[in-house]
Formats: C-alpha cells, structure tokens, sequence
C-alpha cells in the first residue's frame, strides 16, 4: 500500500465525514456505493492501466533512483491519485472524480516537492487508456511503447515546480509483477483489500532541471498501480513502505501498517519477474535512528529482515529531509541499502 | 495651589451650567457628524474590500472574452500548456424569493488568496457535493428553499458562492465559465497567452470592476459634508471658549496675582478644554454611531442603485473609527480653544480686569478680513477656470464659501450703516449703530449661518436641478411599456419567437463588458427603430446619426464616456474591442451609470459578438397588461422578471430618492447646528449686553420694547444673512452641477431656480433663529428690572 494515497483518501474521508451526517446525497462514503476489490478477478491489460472510477480511489506512482553524470545520486516520484466522491464520471466539472499530481525530487543536500489539483471530466486531469496518458495540467506519464507491446514497456514521465523540473524515460526490462493472490493484495488481519501490481523493472534516463542547472541521470525505476474502494481499518496510523532494488537483480516490495497490530506484507521478484507473495508477518521492520523532519521524528534508518529468505539489509536515505510538505504531507526519498545484499530504493512513511 | 486654581476655574462653569452645555453640545455635534460620516464611508470601503478580497480579485489578473463567456475547454487547455488558472462562473440567477448573483468557483485549482479559499477549504467535499455560501442577509431574501447555503459575513451581499458544476446548472451555462482567473505566480517559460488564446483579453488586477475607484466620489461628498458639518461645530465651540475666557479674565489676574505661574495657568486651562473635549468627544461618538447605524440603509441602497456596490445595512464598531474621531474631536478643540489660550498667554498681570468683547474686531481687522476674502475669491475663480478633478472642485468649494463668509461682516456693516442713515428717531438710530456696535461678536455665529444656508440653497438647488432633469430623461429612456428578463438563453429564444406575433415590437437588450477609452465600460447593441430615433436623449450628435448608426458605421457613447475621454461627434473617433477604431456619432445623457457606454448598432454588434446572450427585452405594446398577463401564462415567468414602464420609473425615482436621503438629512442637521451656534452667541452677548441696556432702561426703554428689540435685531441680522446667502447658495450649486457633478459623476446638468424652496428655507430659518433669539430676549424681559439694576449697584 502506499501510504500516501491512502493519506489523501483519508484526508477526503474525513473532510466529508461532517457533510454525510448532515445528509448531503450522493458522497456515498461507504464503500457499498463503490466497487469492491474481489479475490480471483483476473486483472487484463491494457485495460487494467487505465482508471477505475467506480473505485473510490487509484493511483498512478512511479519512483526511480538515478545517479547523474556528475556522479551524484538522485532521486525522482511521479504520481497522479485519484479519488472519487462518487462513483462513475460525468462530463464537465460536474465530474465527481477529483484528481491530485504529487511530483518529487531528492538531492543529497535537496529536496524539492510539488502538488496540484484538479477534476475530471474537464480535460485537466485524467487517464486515457489508449494511448495511455495519464496527466495533470502539463505532468504527464505517457506510453511511448509500439503497437504491439504493453502501453507501460516504455514511459516518458515529466513534472514540473517553480523551481524543478524534469523529463524521463523508462523502459521496462521485465514484465508486470503482481502483487498478492494475483494482483488482490490483503491490507489488515480485517480483510481490507486492493488491486495491486507493479512494474518494478526500468531502465530510466532522462534530464532533471534544478536551480543550478539541468542534470543527465540514468538509474532504476518502479511503477506501482494499486486501485481499492475500502479505507484502511480504523486504528491504522501510519505506513512504512519500501520498494527495493538489489544489485543482483532480484526486487523486492515491503511493508509494514502501523497499528493496534503491526500487519507486514511483501513481494520477493526474481530477475525473471517471478513473483513470490510473502505472509504476513514474514518480513521484519526495525527503526535504527531517527531524524528530526519537519518538527517530527521520523524513523529514516531500518532494518529489514527476511529470516526464510536470508535477507537482513540496513537503509541509508540519501537526503533524511525528504519531506513532502503539500497539502497532505508525507517522508518519501531514495536510499541505498547494505547487510546480506546491497542495492537502492524508495522508502515512504506516513503518520508521523 | 492647584487645586485651588483648579477649583477657581471650574466654578465658572457652575455658575454657567448653559454656557458648558453650549460647549459640550457644540463639541458633541460636530463630533457626531464628522464620525458618523467617517463610520458611513469605512462601512462601505469595508464592503468593497470584502467583495474584493472574496476571489484575491485585487492581486489576481483574469483572462475574459469579449463575448462575456467563454467554453470550459479553454480552462483546460491553458492548465495542460502549463498556466495557473482557474475557472470562474459568474452571472443573475432567481433562488428561492429572490435574484443573486451568483459566483462559481473551481476550488481544486483557485488560487488559496481569498476569503473563498478559506471558507471552502474546511469541508471541501461538501462544497464539492454542492454546498454554497451566502451573507446571512441574502439568505433571508432567499428563504428557506435552498438548504444547501450556509450563512457567510464574508461574502458580500447578493452573492451566492458555490462551486462551479453547481453554478453552471444554475446558470444554464453548461459547458461555458465567465473568466479565467491567473494565480500570481506562473512558471517561466510557458507559452504566452497571446499565443496561446489571442481571443481572450487579459485584464490587470484590479482593473475590472474598480468598486473603490468609481466610489469614490461619492465618499469625498459625504467626507465634505461632514467636514463642513464640523467646522460649523467648531464655531459654536470658538465662541463658548471665547466668552469663557473673557468672563474669567477678572479670575486671571487675581490668580496671576495670588502667585500662580502663567506656565501652570496655560496647562491647568489646557486640561480643562482636554477633559471638556473627551467628554464631548465620547458622546459624539456615540451619537456619531447613532447617525451612522440610522443612515446607513440608505447609503447603502444608493451605493447599490448608483454603483451596484454591495454594501451592507448594518454597522459594525470600528475602535480604530472611534480614536480617530476623538483625535479629531481635541484637535479641533485645540483649534477652536487656541486662540483663548493664546491670548492668556499674552496678557499682562495687571491687565485692566474689565470684560472686552472678545472678538474686538477694529475698522483694521476688517480690513484684513475683506482683504483675505478677495484673495479668497480670485483664487476661487482661478480654480474654476482650471479642470483639475474632484478635489479642485472641492477646493474651490471651499475657496467660494469662506470667502462668502468672510466678506459676509463686511457687507453687513454696511447694510446696517445704510439702516442707521435711513433712521428717524433716537431709538431707531440706537438700534441701527447697536447692532454695528455688537456685529464684530455676532459675526463667527452669523458667519456659520451664512454657511448652513448657503449650503442647503445650494445643495437644494443641486438635488432639485438633477431631479427635474432626471425625471425628464427617464420618460426619454424609458419608452419600451414592458421589459422582460429571461431566465436562460434558450428561454431567450423561446421568448424571442413568442414575442414576434405578441409584442408590437421587441427590441432586444444585448451587451458585452469591455474596457473604452482605458475606462471600464459596456458595448450596448441597439436596434434600429422609431422608440430609439424618437425619443434617445441625445446631447449632441451628427446629421443622419440614426441612419449612420443603423448602417454599422459608428458609435454612440455616454456623457460619462464622452466627458472622461473628451469625445465629440463628428471630429472623435473611440477603439472598440474586436472591431477597431469607429468614428464617434452622437453622445447621449446616461444618469445613475457609473460605467462608460458606447452603442453600437445591432448588426455591427452581432457582426462582432455573435453568441452574446439577450440579457432583456424591451417590449413596445398597444395593451402592456394583456402582454405581461399573456408572457406570464405562457412562460411562468415570475413577476420580479417582467417589469412594467410605471415600475421601472418608480423604481429609478426610488433609487433616486434614496440617493439624497441622506443630503436632506445632513442638510437639516447643518443647519440645525449654525442655530444653535447662533443661540449660543445672542446667549452670551445678552449677559454681556447688560450694561449697554441698562442705560436705555433708566432712559424709559420697557424691557419689554428691549426685548422686542433684541428679537428684531436678531431677524433683521437673520434676513440680511438669507439674502446673502442666496447668491452664495447659487454659486455653490453652480460648481456642484458644473464642476463637482462632472467630475465625480461625469454629467453636467442645467441649473435651475426653485424659488419656493428658497421661501420654505427662510421660513424654517427664521424659525431657527426666532427660537434662538427668544430665550435671551425673554429672560430680558422677565428678569429685566433686577438685573439691569444689578449693573448700577455693581458700577461696571
């Protein structure tokens, strides 16, 4: 789960909680109005790449962790969420489907983090099926893939702030991975569930534009798709989540919900995209040391153990001030991990 | 010792309770009316920053179209090309009881400036799920149908707020915003927008509809008024200090000579008018308030009628307001109690301790003053002469009155000189140089006289002008029996097709916003027909102008405009939007509009703007009532959107009215003040007039034929005053129509002479002064005979 969109729901959630006890028609709040994740849907693509907006909320998320050719490392996120207030579409601005683009990017002294919003129906916002599009004013994450090949083997990405900006590349060197019982990724011990599923394998190459000047980089990235009507279970505060890429090729998915109970889950990639569901309670997440973000500790050094599978790693961030502060804010930045493998990736933590 | 001194002092107004009453009530008054102006015009300024402030208006640049709407595609396409804006929906719409305005915003994108963001931002899904905003008063007009509104004070009057979906419904402009508003930052770097949507206009913050600029007249009257309204005040204090000052003399010297330092003296009088001043000051305050709360109705419902400014009916205390009124309140009892002090300050010890009339003017005093009011008067006619805007106009109000008041003494002591040669007998002669003798201490009172009268001729005449004219003109406009509102534009075209065979004919009311000679301003469409080529108040214009309008080959435009960019027909041309340069035609009066105008003919117009919307629909018929009942049957339209000729000219008259309701009030209160100013000084000048009578009463004078005396005195003063007062009045409503109306308003309008309200004038003058005059002259009778005495035994 990432934590971030599920922040944005809530923060949704709870803004109508007040409008739904005073009887406003339509908000459906409750997840019956929505559809509901089941076990056994088969997910189809290209289909499945597009939106679902009978599903309360979606979203779009790719990650990637660069280095420049000033040999430096960077980090970048691309994300486009959606969230219905009913569901369905209408055309115009009557649309209930509200839209929000998160766009990041990590330094190591840096951190650069920019939002906007919008609703469907308009044309602002949305996602197009074929050719895939996804877009936000002029963000986009576009299909550049031939006819004959997923929409998502080749993406060009951009974002752009007042003061960053940046165009990449990805192509994907491994198939679509997904998540859980094929794609049904169980989020509580109360049976919570999303669609879930990724494609973890990019090459990426591309430009940033920073205050200083434009930078080449090329590196790894990491898309995840992940669409639910049901909001997490009451007591859950707060994610860690870790999307992993180790040196020799494997990938993992990891993450832990903080809550009455701790619920951990995860996916084990093998090079060939082989994908293994890890139980719950499998993986191991310890916070090592903290750092001060924003007037709050937030945990940005862990360690991750997977006993059965002989993994037990230690995070680095590359900059511990990756802190989304938007309207919903949130710590997402790039690390780089040592222990039992090596390798870099993504970590996101909310509730802090 | 100061205590002492203190007490010393402080007993004089025990035994003078009226003289501090006269004080007080003087300070109290003109503290009253400044505030209460001052109160009025914060109020609306409140207003116009509230409407402002609602969309950050004022630091917002807006994209428009000509055309007044736009398709919602555009927002889009300038969002996807990177540009920060967000969609507005704006338009009248009927809810519930009433018509709004109502106001669509697109919260997901709107710039977190103004007070919308803040207001919708807490439960932004219910706004989204169609939850709006209104001022509580709105609400009440709406009624109880529309349980989606909640009450707002931040919203301005006649708004409804909600978001844009909801707006466009409402609207029926599904598909179409009004305007685009840019955030006032944007990105470097993007594509221009005059590349990007060279049909859309951009318009600078602020520029759009400046409520605050075009108001502003109006404010600088009220503030003049008032000022005015203080400065006769401000006599009545002069005159009380004064008179204090003089009684007290005696008191002076004894305490100078009993050891207190004059440094000590100066302070302890200094405090006393200090404390007088905030005691005063705190009752005119609140009777300021008073004013403000009563009046404010009315000021609003013209600010409405004249400006469609939203102005509340209801005041708020302002601190800020009320300190300002009371540092206004000392400094003008500084300025009233200056000259006292001042004089204290110079007087020897042993000055002789006899009362001397405290405004002694000599033969070279007077001189002086002629001298300053004829400085006064040319420089008033070389302000005339220049047309340098509305403070000129107010300068040279203000250069024209004084100079009037100042001249004023003069010409009286030459009409009472005349008396005095015409005189037979010794009691008439004593009378005659009497009154020369006691003009220099009546003079400040009969000064403010002058000036309340002036003003209420002028401003009478002023309001009287502009109605006549104003009534005049509404015949000429309002020709059209019927006029009819459509709700949407398809019930416009619906409307259009069933009046062809209902209505004798149908001329359709179109418009556009548009910015004229760097002015904010409308482009009207005009149909050619008889009802126009009849009966259009036009002002000037060129040969065959109804033909050359016909033919789309120029321009009407408004006095307003015509003045403003100095546009005459057949040598000015105007730049129109979307058309270009057009010769300028013909001017026609256009009173109540604050907007410059042009018109265009109807072809020309639709040539340009094809999709503007009929906004309404003038409609000429041989049987007005058989048309409304038949548009009413067929189209259900509620009664506020069919308006009949009668209502239309009872509604602008009502408007009218209301304007100056509020000129009538002050007018009264004016004067009412310039009375008692003149009932304190004929108070204190009996007291001091003792000694004088006292002779003429052992000559064999009754006091009774005394008394009749003093009464005759003061209405002779009174009437040579009135006289006066007329040419002044005169002259003043001549620059008020000429030079003042023009520039605040932008139409000038002819003077007229209302000789009737001149005789109602004098009558309620001489009333005033009759009622002030009888108290002195009453108590000269009654207790005469003791108190003449008093004047032997005392031997002063």
């Amino acid at each position: 789960m990432k934590p971030c969109l599920a922040a944005f729901a809530t923060a949704l959630l709870l803004t109508a909680a007040p409008a739904q006890a005073q009887g406003f028609a339509g908000l459906g709040t409750t997840a019956e109005d929505f559809s509901v994740p089941e076990r056994g849907r088969e997910l189809t693509f290209p289909q499945d790449h597009g939106a679902h907006p009978d599903f309360r909320i979606e979203w779009w998320y790719l990650t990637a962790t660069l280095t420049g050719d000033d040999g430096q490392d960077y980090g970048a996120q691309w994300t486009l969420f959606r969230s219905a207030l009913q569901p369905g579409e209408a055309a115009g601005f009557a649309s209930p489907q509200v839209w929000m683009g998160h766009a990041g990017l990590t330094t190591a002294d840096s951190h650069f983090a920019v939002e906007t919003f919008g609703r469907g129906g308009t044309g602002q916002a949305g996602v197009t099926p074929d050719p895939f599009s996804a877009f936000i004013d002029d963000w986009h994450m576009t299909s550049r893939a031939g006819p004959d090949s997923d929409p998502y083997d080749r993406l060009h990405i951009h974002a752009t702030g007042h003061d960053f900006s940046y165009d990449l590349t990805a192509q994907a060197q491994g198939p679509l991975v997904l998540h859980g019982d094929q794609g049904y990724s169980v989020k509580s011990q109360g049976g919570q569930a999303s669609y879930y599923y990724s494609q973890p394998f990019y090459d990426i190459t591309g430009t940033l534009h920073l205050p200083d000047g434009p930078v080449s980089v090329s590196g790894h990235g990491w898309l995840d798709r992940e669409w639910s009507s049901q909001p997490l279970a009451d007591d859950q505060a707060g994610w860690d989540w870790f999307s992993l890429g180790f040196d020799d090729g494997h990938r993992m998915m990891g993450f832990q919900l903080r809550g009455a109970q701790v619920f951990t889950s995860g996916t084990w990639i093998a090079p060939d995209g082989t994908a293994t569901p890890l139980p719950p309670d499998a993986l191991e997440f310890t916070p090592l040391g903290s750092a001060r973000v924003a007037g709050r500790d937030v945990p940005v050094r862990w360690r991750i153990d997977w006993p059965e599978g002989g993994v037990s790693i230690t995070t680095e961030p590359l900059n511990p001030h990756a802190w989304m502060d938007l309207s919903v804010s949130y710590w997402e930045g790039p690390l780089r991990f040592s222990g039992s493998h090596t390798g870099r990736g993504y970590l996101e933590m909310t509730g802090y | 010792m100061t205590r002492a001194a203190l007490q010393a002092l402080l007993s004089h107004w025990l035994r003078s309770p009226f003289q501090l009453a006269m004080l007080l009530a003087g300070l109290a008054l003109a503290t009253a009316l400044w505030s209460g102006v001052q109160a009025l015009n914060a109020e609306a300024r409140a207003a116009y920053a509230t409407a402002e402030n609602l969309l950050g208006d004022g630091t917002s640049a807006q994209l428009e179209s000509p055309s007044g709407r736009m398709p919602e595609g555009e927002f889009a396409r300038l969002r996807r090309a990177g540009w920060d804006v967000s969609p507005v929906v704006e338009g009248r719409a009927s809810l519930g009881d009433t018509r709004v305005t109502v106001l669509g915003i697109e919260p997901l994108t709107a710039s977190s400036g103004g007070t919308s963001a803040e207001l919708v931002t807490p439960d932004l899904t219910g706004f989204l799920a169609g939850v709006g905003f209104a001022h509580p008063r709105t609400l009440n007009e709406i009624g109880t149908s529309q349980p989606d509104l909640r009450p707002s004070q931040a919203i301005p009057i006649g708004t409804v707020l909600m978001d844009i979906a909801q707006a466009q419904t409402l609207l029926d402009m599904r598909g179409h915003i009004t305007r685009l508003t840019l955030a006032p930052v944007q990105r470097d770097g993007l594509t221009p927008l005059n590349t990007l949507a060279p049909d859309l206009r951009l318009v600078a913050p602020g520029d759009g509809t400046d409520l605050a600029g075009l108001t502003d007249s109006f404010h600088l009257n009220l503030t003049a008024f008032g000022l005015l309204a203080f400065t006769v005040g401000l006599f009545i204090v002069h005159s009380a200090v004064g008179l204090a000052f003089e009684q007290r003399r005696t008191m002076f010297r004894t305490l100078r000579a009993l050891g207190v330092p004059l440094r000590h003296l100066a302070l302890l009088l200094a405090a006393e008018l200090a404390l007088f001043a905030i005691l005063a000051g705190m009752a005119g305050l609140a009777l300021g308030y008073l004013m403000a709360a009563t009046l404010l109705p009315d000021v609003a419902a013209t600010l409405r009628g004249l400006y469609g400014a939203p102005v509340p009916g209801t005041l708020r205390f302002d601190p800020v307001w009320a300190l300002a009124g009371m540092g206004m309140t000392l400094a003008g009892t500084a300025l009233a109690g200056g000259q006292a002090l001042w004089r204290l300050w110079r007087l020897p010890v042993l000055a002789p301790a006899q009362p001397r009339a405290w405004a002694h003017a000599g033969a070279r005093s007077l001189r002086l003053q002629g001298g300053v009011a004829v400085a006064l008067a040319i420089i008033a006619l070389i302000l005339a002469q220049i047309n340098g805007g509305l403070i000129t106009g107010f300068a040279l109000l203000a250069a024209a009155l004084l100079a009037a008041a100042l001249i004023m003494p003069l010409v009286l002591a030459g009409g009472l000189a005349l008396g005095q040669r015409l005189a037979r007998g010794p009691v008439a002669q004593w009378f005659w140089a009497d009154s020369r003798q006691n003009l220099p201490r009546l003079s400040l009172a009969l000064m403010a006289l002058l000036l309340a009268l002036a003003t209420n001729i002028g401003v009478g005449t002023m309001v009287s002008s502009f109605r006549t004219t104003f009534i005049a003109w509404l015949d000429q406009r309002l020709v059209a029996e019927v006029t009819v509102t459509p709700r949407t534009p398809s019930e416009a075209r619906a409307l259009q097709n069933f009046l062809q065979t209902h209505a004798d004919a149908t001329l359709p009311m179109q418009r556009i916003d548009a910015r004229l000679a760097a002015q904010p301003g409308q482009v009207y469409a005009m149909k050619d027909h008889a009802t126009f080529r009849d009966n259009w108040p036009l002002l000037d214009a060129v040969p065959h102008v109804w033909d050359r309008l016909a033919a789309g080959e120029g321009v009407l435009v408004n006095e307003q405009l015509a003045r403003r960019a100095g546009l005459r027909p057949g040598t000015a041309t105007l730049e129109m939007p979307d058309i270009g340069v057009l010769p300028v035609l013909g001017v026609y009066s256009d009173y109540g509009n604050p907007l410059a105008q042009a018109t265009l003919g109807l072809d020309r117009f639709t040539g340009a703007w094809p999709d503007t919307p009929v906004r309404q629909f003038a409609l000429r018929s041989e049987n007005p009532q058989a048309l409304i009942t038949a548009l009413q049957d067929e189209f259900g339209l509620p009664g506020n959107q069919i308006t009949d000729q009668a209502q239309a000219k009872a509604l602008s008259l009502a408007v009218f009215e209301r304007t100056f309701l509020i000129t009538g009030a002050l007018n009264v209160l004016t004067l009412s003040i310039a009375a008692i100013a003149l009932f304190a000084a004929l108070v204190t000048l009996s007291g001091m007039r003792l000694v004088q009578l006292a002779p003429l009463w052992a000559l064999g004078l009754t006091t009774r034929r005394l008394a009749a005396l003093e009464l005759g005195r003061a209405l002779v003063l009174a009437g040579m005053t009135l006289v006066l007062a007329l040419p002044v009045g005169l002259v003043l409503a001549q620059i008020l129509l000429a030079v003042i109306n023009v520039q605040a308003f932008g139409w000038r309008l002819p003077l007229q002479f209302f000789p009737a309200d001149w005789a109602r004038l004098a009558f309620w003058a001489g009333l005033a002064v009759l009622a002030a005059a009888l108290l002195p002259a009453w108590r000269l009778w009654r207790h005469g005979p003791h108190q003449l005495l008093k004047v032997f035994a005392h031997e002063k």
